[in-house]
């Protein structure tokens, strides 16, 4: 990373307005701005503003139930299938807000892409997993160009040479580890520019997830990601920048402070963050 | 006597009363298991007194079905083509009906508008199937017959379709579970990848739900095949080899009825024909209940 | 880690062209949308004609003589009070029968069956009896209670077998019920010192007593609605007299509707109608005392 971006990231933590100053910086892939989640009359995030840097890795942290994965899901408008959900201000993505009424939802679920929780392999092959995509999405490619996309795939999410030989069998007969890298491999295959990961290794165990985030480090490269985690030393291992989030008196969440990962990890500036960070590692 | 004696006795008494009433209960259990030795020593002892008179190769092989006649032929085939005419016509209406009122209440319709429609569809599965029969000769025949005029008064594809709106409640309601038990993982994963709710309904969820959709299939196939009142009422009394939906025809359980309705003598040889008929009936259904069981078995495995 | 390595060009490096037609695709949605609301109003118009007819055909004959006559051969002097009380003693009579056993069944395979072959025997017959067609009980009822036992063809053969053929839906039900009795209900009365029999009837089945009743108004619908297991044993269709005890001949109204359905006249046709407004009726006011009784029971707990 190069002292100006990080200056510049600096700058940004320190004033939510300048960020705003500068909208649409090609710098960045995704951005928040005075993002507010509603469930019904119930506010899960307020007003966030969040810069989402191209080809970094953004880490959203906090305490369980400060509105992290709300906020995450908010960025490919996942939050849509909850039933009397809306926002207040808007995600900036090329210039354009995700929530504009003239928006397609599901170009937008194509263009950012999302891995879950608990791997998520549809009950088909792991061949038909990663073509499922490409297809829905309209993609006339021959017989022969969907197995080179589907290989393509599958070799970038590090999953390949452990299936080749296999691609038939179904998805959810591989382990938890190669579950959530098809996941993985099924979400490239659309071409995203942005991958959304809510606490992806969760329900892994140590070896699958060092495997996870290795292959995040060489995703990053083609990517953009921002990555929820619950675990502090993943946060700090794997993203380039923290976001720290807390929930206020009212439930609701918010962002209390961005910056760059070893920043937030070595001096924050914030008081709750401190403690936050260091009583984890405590 | 001490008090520590008494007590022990009563505790002595208590559990004996406790065993008494768990053999009791056991022994209640056990009605099913019993009920269905029933059906089978029932059947069969007719049964196989009929296979002694006529051999099972005519019963299987001739193409006339008169055993009421002086000239009697047994051959079961006109009977099963009707019931299985009048089961496809049905299914014909209830599969679509069924699976897309499934799949919408599952992945379109709002909490509410499920918890209302639902128990207004499952009405028509409580209306009495003499009701349907009814519906069927009185309503759904004259109407058909604007449109097919040499429709006759009793046929196959009148008793057909109404046997089919009433299953479509069956239908829908087993595949409308097994939908719905289908982890919403699997919805996010796809519309995560940009898939719309048709998409992700007909190409995740729907073949995820499969085994127990056919499950539901299976068992709404085989409710129909056992359907007697509908087809007794509409579908004729004409026991004739034919796929001709629009002539009148007879089922094996409509035979079962007509038999049971006139005056055959007990222990005669038209009497003992009912008992082969459901022996045969029985043999069906029972095949096709143990296949449904066997996809409720898989889909189970699966998600649960 | 070699495989990343190689992959800097591969086809995903290229713009994959992606035409997702977002119209196109919305617009299957919406066919789709379009045609199972459409699903939905034919299901549910089909009922409401059914209805609609047998009101406008049966409404003229319904009156107080219609429900006091016996049947008759003219349909003018036809009534249904000897299929009514036929039926009302045989949903009586088939619920008197198959509640303790069903409950009971329910109770052994909830509170006390091990995991062992004779609970799977005893699991796997009620599914299939659930799915065996009704007219296989009719052909039971008339070898085991009719011939067999010699009852005839007697309003107690008729319920003994009509009970046989709700008993699963009975079980299910009562099942469902007691298995949704919370399990700290169950430690609290056994850490008093309650017997397992003690603790299922002072706590277990008061809790799941709305599921049970539940369960046994279906059960009775079903009794109620059910013909073919009745003609099978050999029920009467045309009847002039009240049964004077449980062992007398009877008939029933699904069994006169379908008798009034196969005449040819018309006349005979609008009676049946006139029936089945009885026997829809009457299936309405059961399942309202359900529905009524269930939420005053639920209110206790």
């Amino acid at each position: 990373m190069s002292l100006l971006e990080a200056s510049i990231m600096r700058a940004d933590a320190s004033a939510k307005e300048q960020t705003l100053a500068q909208p649409g910086d090609p710098a960045y892939a995704l951005e928040a701005r005075n993002l507010s989640v509603f469930y019904g009359s119930f506010c899960a995030v307020r007003d966030v503003t969040l810069p989402v840097r191209k080809n970094m890795i953004t880490a959203l942290i906090g305490p369980s139930g400060c509105g992290k994965s709300t906020l995450l899901r908010s960025f490919n408008r996942m939050n849509d299938r909850v039933p009397g959900s809306r926002v207040e201000g808007g995600v900036f993505f090329h210039g354009q807000d995700l929530y504009a009424p003239n928006m397609d939802v599901v170009d937008v679920r194509r263009r950012i892409g999302m891995v879950f929780q608990k791997p998520n392999p549809f009950p088909k092959s792991i061949y038909e997993n990663v073509a499922f995509g490409p297809r829905i999405n309209g993609w006339h490619g021959s017989k022969s160009q969907m197995d080179e996309l589907v290989e393509a795939s599958l070799r970038r999410a590090a999953l390949w040479d452990e299936v080749k030989d296999k691609l038939k069998q179904p998805g959810t007969a591989l382990s938890g580890g190669q579950q959530q890298r098809l996941c993985i491999a099924r979400a490239i295959a659309v071409q995203p520019e942005v991958i959304l990961m809510d606490e992806p290794c969760s329900a892994l165990d140590p070896v699958a997830t060092l495997k996870i985030e290795e292959l995040m480090q060489t995703l990053k490269q083609d990517y953009t990601i921002v990555i929820v985690t619950h675990n502090m030393q993943q946060a700090a291992r794997v993203s380039d920048y923290t976001a720290m989030m807390m929930m206020r008196p009212d439930r609701a969440g918010e962002m209390i402070e961005m910056d760059e990962t070893k920043t937030i990890f070595s001096r924050p500036r914030d008081k709750r963050t401190e403690d936050y960070v260091s009583g984890r590692f405590g | 006597m001490s008090t520590l004696d008494i007590s022990l006795q009563r505790q002595r008494a208590r559990t004996f009363g406790e065993n008494l009433i768990r053999i009791f209960l056991f022994a209640a259990a056990n009605i099913s298991v019993f009920t269905t030795a029933g059906i089978v020593l029932a059947l069969a002892t007719d049964t196989v007194s009929f296979f002694a008179e006529v051999p099972l190769w005519r019963y299987l092989t001739e193409t006339q079905w008169t055993p009421l006649f002086a000239n009697q032929k047994f051959g079961v085939w006109p009977l099963v083509t009707a019931t299985l005419l009048t089961s496809f016509i049905a299914m014909l209406v209830a599969i679509p009906f069924g699976l897309v009122i499934a799949i919408y209440l599952s992945e379109f319709a709002s909490p509410r508008l499920r918890a209302t429609l639902k128990p207004l569809i499952e009405i028509l599965a409580g209306v009495p199937t003499v009701v349907y029969g009814f519906f069927a000769l009185i309503v759904v025949t004259p109407f058909l017959k604007q449109f097919i005029p040499q429709i006759s008064s009793f046929n196959s594809l009148s008793a057909g379709l109404v046997m089919g709106v009433m299953i479509i409640p069956l239908v829908a309601s087993l595949s409308e579970d097994a939908l719905s038990a289908v982890p919403d993982a699997l919805r996010e994963g796809a519309f995560g990848l940009g898939a719309t709710r048709f998409e992700v309904a007909t190409r995740v969820v729907t073949p995820a739900a499969l085994s127990g959709i056919a499950a539901a299939v299976v068992l709404a196939l085989s409710r129909a095949v056992g359907e007697t009142m509908i087809v007794a009422i509409a579908a004729g009394q004409n026991p004739q080899l034919t796929l001709d939906p629009t002539v009148p025809v007879m089922t094996m359980t409509s035979y079962i009825v007509q038999v049971s309705l006139g005056d055959t003598p007990y222990g005669s040889l038209s009497y003992k024909t009912i008992f082969a008929v459901g022996s045969t009936l029985f043999l069906l259904t029972f095949v096709m209940n143990i296949l449904s069981f066997r996809f409720v078995r898989r889909f189970r495995e699966v998600y649960e | 880690m070699a495989a990343e390595q190689s992959v800097k060009r591969d086809i995903l490096s290229q713009d994959l062209e992606f035409r997702p037609s977002p119209q196109a695709r919305r617009l299957r949605s919406f066919i789709f949308l379009i045609l199972s609301n459409l699903a939905v109003i034919i299901a549910l118009g089909t009922l409401i004609i059914l209805i609609a007819d047998v009101l406008i055909s049966g409404t003229p004959w319904l009156n107080l003589d219609f429900l006091t006559r016996a049947d008759s051969r003219f349909p003018n002097r036809a009534g249904i009070q000897v299929a009514l009380v036929g039926t009302l003693y045989m949903m009586a009579l088939t619920i008197v029968i198959a509640l303790p056993l069903g409950v009971m069944s329910a109770i052994y395979l909830e509170e006390y069956a091990g995991k062992d072959w004779t609970t799977q025997l005893i699991e796997v017959n009620i599914n299939n009896l659930a799915a065996v067609p009704s007219v296989i009980y009719g052909l039971l009822g008339l070898q085991l209670f009719v011939r067999w036992l010699g009852m005839g063809r007697s309003i107690l053969a008729g319920a003994l077998t009509m009970a046989l053929v709700v008993l699963p839906i009975i079980i299910v039900a009562s099942r469902e019920a007691i298995r949704a009795v919370p399990q700290s209900f169950r430690e609290a009365s056994l850490a008093l010192g309650a017997t397992r029999w003690q603790t299922i009837w002072n706590h277990v089945l008061p809790y799941a007593l709305p599921g049970i009743l539940t369960g046994n108004i279906l059960a009775a619908s079903r009794a109620i609605g059910e013909t073919a297991p009745l003609i099978t044993i050999g029920a009467l269709t045309f009847v002039p007299f009240l049964p004077r005890d449980i062992l007398d001949r009877f008939t029933v109204l699904p069994i006169l509707i379908f008798n009034w359905t196969s005449k040819p006249q018309r006349e005979f046709h609008d009676i049946a109608a006139a029936g089945i407004i009885v026997l829809l009726g009457t299936l309405l006011l059961l399942n309202a005392v359900a529905v009524l009784l269930r939420a005053k029971l639920q209110k206790r707990y």
